[in-house]
């Protein structure tokens, strides 16, 4: 275990500092006249702490230390690809002419943003294999849904709306949730003993009725679908089509293509794959691909390239109509482009580096805790408790005692298959001194659920904060001052 | 987690293959899921459970329990219509992890044919298939 020291101090709640009256800005002067506001709009205002700005800063600081982020360690969290994000990224993104752009200027003071979004397109569209797509969607569940809305547009222009989506038991979590929205019923396909996708399973299930498949390619498992362009077939020879969850692209950029692997429809996680900052609540992006026979649907208004001129177009009266305000998270997409426009080529090492990464983890591994699909995987592997549940000691506990390592835990209890599933996901950007690290911790904590199980059920003990009551926050959350 | 022996698995009632429970009571059969699934799911914050007057078919999902781990289909372990539900899971979902065969019962079902329940395993059997 590394040493760790460290100044950090306890912190009160905003609402037990500050003072009545004390404030961190000014109003503006009034410039406008009065005028007194709709009765049904006034009301009790919410408890807005009293505070200053020094205040607010050292506080917000503070719980920061408390913190582990990308920036201060491995997040090997799995499906989530937490990768480290480049600040030349932020750089560009800074730059005046992108960070303080209007969306409300017109198009022809706009023609440098829309070109950044019309070759984004292209580029995404290119790595995917796809045809066309659109940069709207505010991140990927709003992705997915752009691709259930464009199954729905295609069949009901084909007159016969279909009402079921299947979607394996191997498939991202949010899957099924977006086929609901969008009001299909979600049929549910087993995934065989290799844990992936057999043809035989898709066709029991595949009939007229059902719109289509939804796949992750590779699936939460971290394994490869081979069967993935069988499984198309069968579904297209019954009038469905194939969507893919772009959760997993970390393991395939530059690797496959996926219209040739059979999909119809594709969403990317920009704040996954493309090194976009991920987590902490900031804002997403989800791009939707499709084949050229889909373009129609896709949501307006659409970046389009007139001559040399760039321009916004809505005149697609096909279109599964618009999804955000004004055009999606303009400044992750920045950061996206220049994350592909800076590895360029090298592109495709990004991918092998993160299988090659996350295989050497499960080599180191495999010995010390139980691997439920012993095979080679792609970015991520999926370990579970079962070795360390004769002592008692739960994923959730070696989860725990990993902060004491001074990692952040992987992802833990999904895939709902794999009980006790310990999902981890180093991704590309670690290096093999961190990955020895990493697999020392872990062997190291194999070793006391044997020797000292009780000190892992009280982890994490060198935590500021050690096991939070999360069945409190859950059953009774305080969600105000 | 516990081990399968510090678990409890009461003789009068019936179990489904995946985790549910059923007890006569009258004409109509009270439902809730085993002290072995609610070990496995950990503390439950939430409970859904379905509409009185809903039509259940034998394996149909009739609602969801949702634990700090992950949040799991409850499976309908016989076909039949729901006359009534628990309603104080609302604010106490915590029964289900307390008192899995009393007040964490879930639904009570009217049965589109009782002689369905004897289909279900009892203790031995049930107990038989947890162990592997």
């Amino acid at each position: 275990m590394m040493d760790a020291h460290a100044l950090l101090f306890e912190e009160p709640l905003l609402w037990e500092m500050g003072a009545p009256g004390r404030s961190a800005f000014s109003m503006p002067e009034r410039d406008v006249p009065e005028h007194p506001l709709e009765p049904a709009l006034v009301g009790d205002y919410p408890d807005f702490p009293d505070l200053s700005e020094p205040e607010i800063v050292r506080h917000y600081t503070r719980l920061s230390q408390w913190n582990m982020s990308v920036d201060t360690t491995m997040y090997p969290l799995g499906s989530c690809t937490m990768k480290y994000n480049p600040k030349t990224n932020e750089r560009q993104a800074a730059l005046p002419g992108i960070a303080r752009a209007h969306p409300l200027l017109p198009t022809e003071l706009s023609q440098g943003l829309l070109r950044l979004m019309f070759e984004l397109e292209r580029l995404l569209a290119e790595i995917t294999g796809l045809d066309a797509g659109s940069l709207q969607p505010a991140a990927g569940a709003q992705g997915e849904l752009a691709g259930m809305l464009i199954f729905y547009a295609h069949h009901a222009d084909q007159g016969r709306p279909r009402t079921k989506i299947l979607i394996p038991d191997t498939a991202h979590g949010t899957n099924p949730a977006s086929a609901a929205l969008c009001g299909f019923t979600a049929v549910a396909v087993p995934s065989g003993p290799e844990g992936i996708l057999e043809p035989d399973a898709v066709a029991a299930r595949m009939d007229d009725d059902t719109a289509g498949i939804m796949v992750t390619n590779p699936n939460t498992l971290g394994l490869f679908e081979t069967h993935i362009r069988q499984v198309a077939d069968l579904v297209h020879a019954k009038g469905g089509l194939v969507y893919a969850d772009g959760a997993n692209m970390n393991a395939v950029l530059g690797q496959v293509h996926m219209g040739a692997m059979g999909v119809d429809v594709l969403h990317l996680n920009l704040h996954k794959t493309f090194s976009t900052p991920h987590g902490g609540g900031g804002p997403g992006a989800g791009p939707v691909c499709v084949t050229q026979a889909l373009a129609r649907y896709l949501p307006v208004p659409r970046v389009l390239k007139v001559d040399d001129h760039f321009t916004l177009g809505s005149d697609f009266p096909q279109s599964i109509g618009k999804l955000h305000a004004f055009y999606g998270n303009f400044g992750i997409l920045a950061r996206a482009y220049s994350y592909i426009l800076s590895l360029g080529a090298d592109l495709p090492r990004v991918s092998q580096l993160a299988v090659l990464n996350a295989n050497y983890l499960r080599a180191g591994l495999r010995n010390h805790y139980h691997l439920p699909y012993d095979r080679p995987c792609m970015h991520e592997c999926v370990f579970s408790d079962k070795h360390q549940l004769p002592h008692k000691v739960t994923t959730l506990d070696i989860a725990k005692r990993l902060i004491d390592y001074g990692f952040h835990p992987p992802t833990i209890y999904f895939p709902l298959v794999v009980p006790g599933a310990l999902m981890i996901e180093p991704t590309e950007t670690e290096t093999k001194e961190t990955l020895d690290r990493f697999i020392a911790a872990l062997v190291s904590i194999a070793r006391e659920a044997e020797t000292d199980p009780e000190r892992l059920r009280q982890a994490p003990l060198r935590a500021q904060r050690r096991r939070l009551d999360e069945v409190q926050a859950a059953r009774k959350p305080c969600l105000t001052g | 987690m516990k081990d399968i022996e510090e678990l409890h698995f009461p003789e009068d009632i019936r179990y489904s293959q995946d985790h549910e429970w059923a007890r006569p009571e009258g004409d109509l059969f009270v439902v809730g899921i085993s002290d072995y699934a609610q070990d496995q799911l950990g503390d439950i914050v939430f409970v859904e459970l379905p509409a009185t007057g809903r039509t259940l078919t034998e394996g149909e999902d009739f609602g969801s329990v949702e634990s700090v781990k992950a949040v799991s289909e409850l499976l309908a372990p016989l076909a039949g219509e729901v006359v009534a539900v628990n309603a104080e899971l609302e604010d106490q979902p915590e029964m289900v992890n307390s008192q899995p065969y009393k007040g964490g019962w879930m639904m009570k079902i009217k049965p589109a044919n009782g002689a369905d329940y004897d289909q279900l395993m009892d203790r031995d059997a049930y107990l038989n298939m947890l162990k592997g």
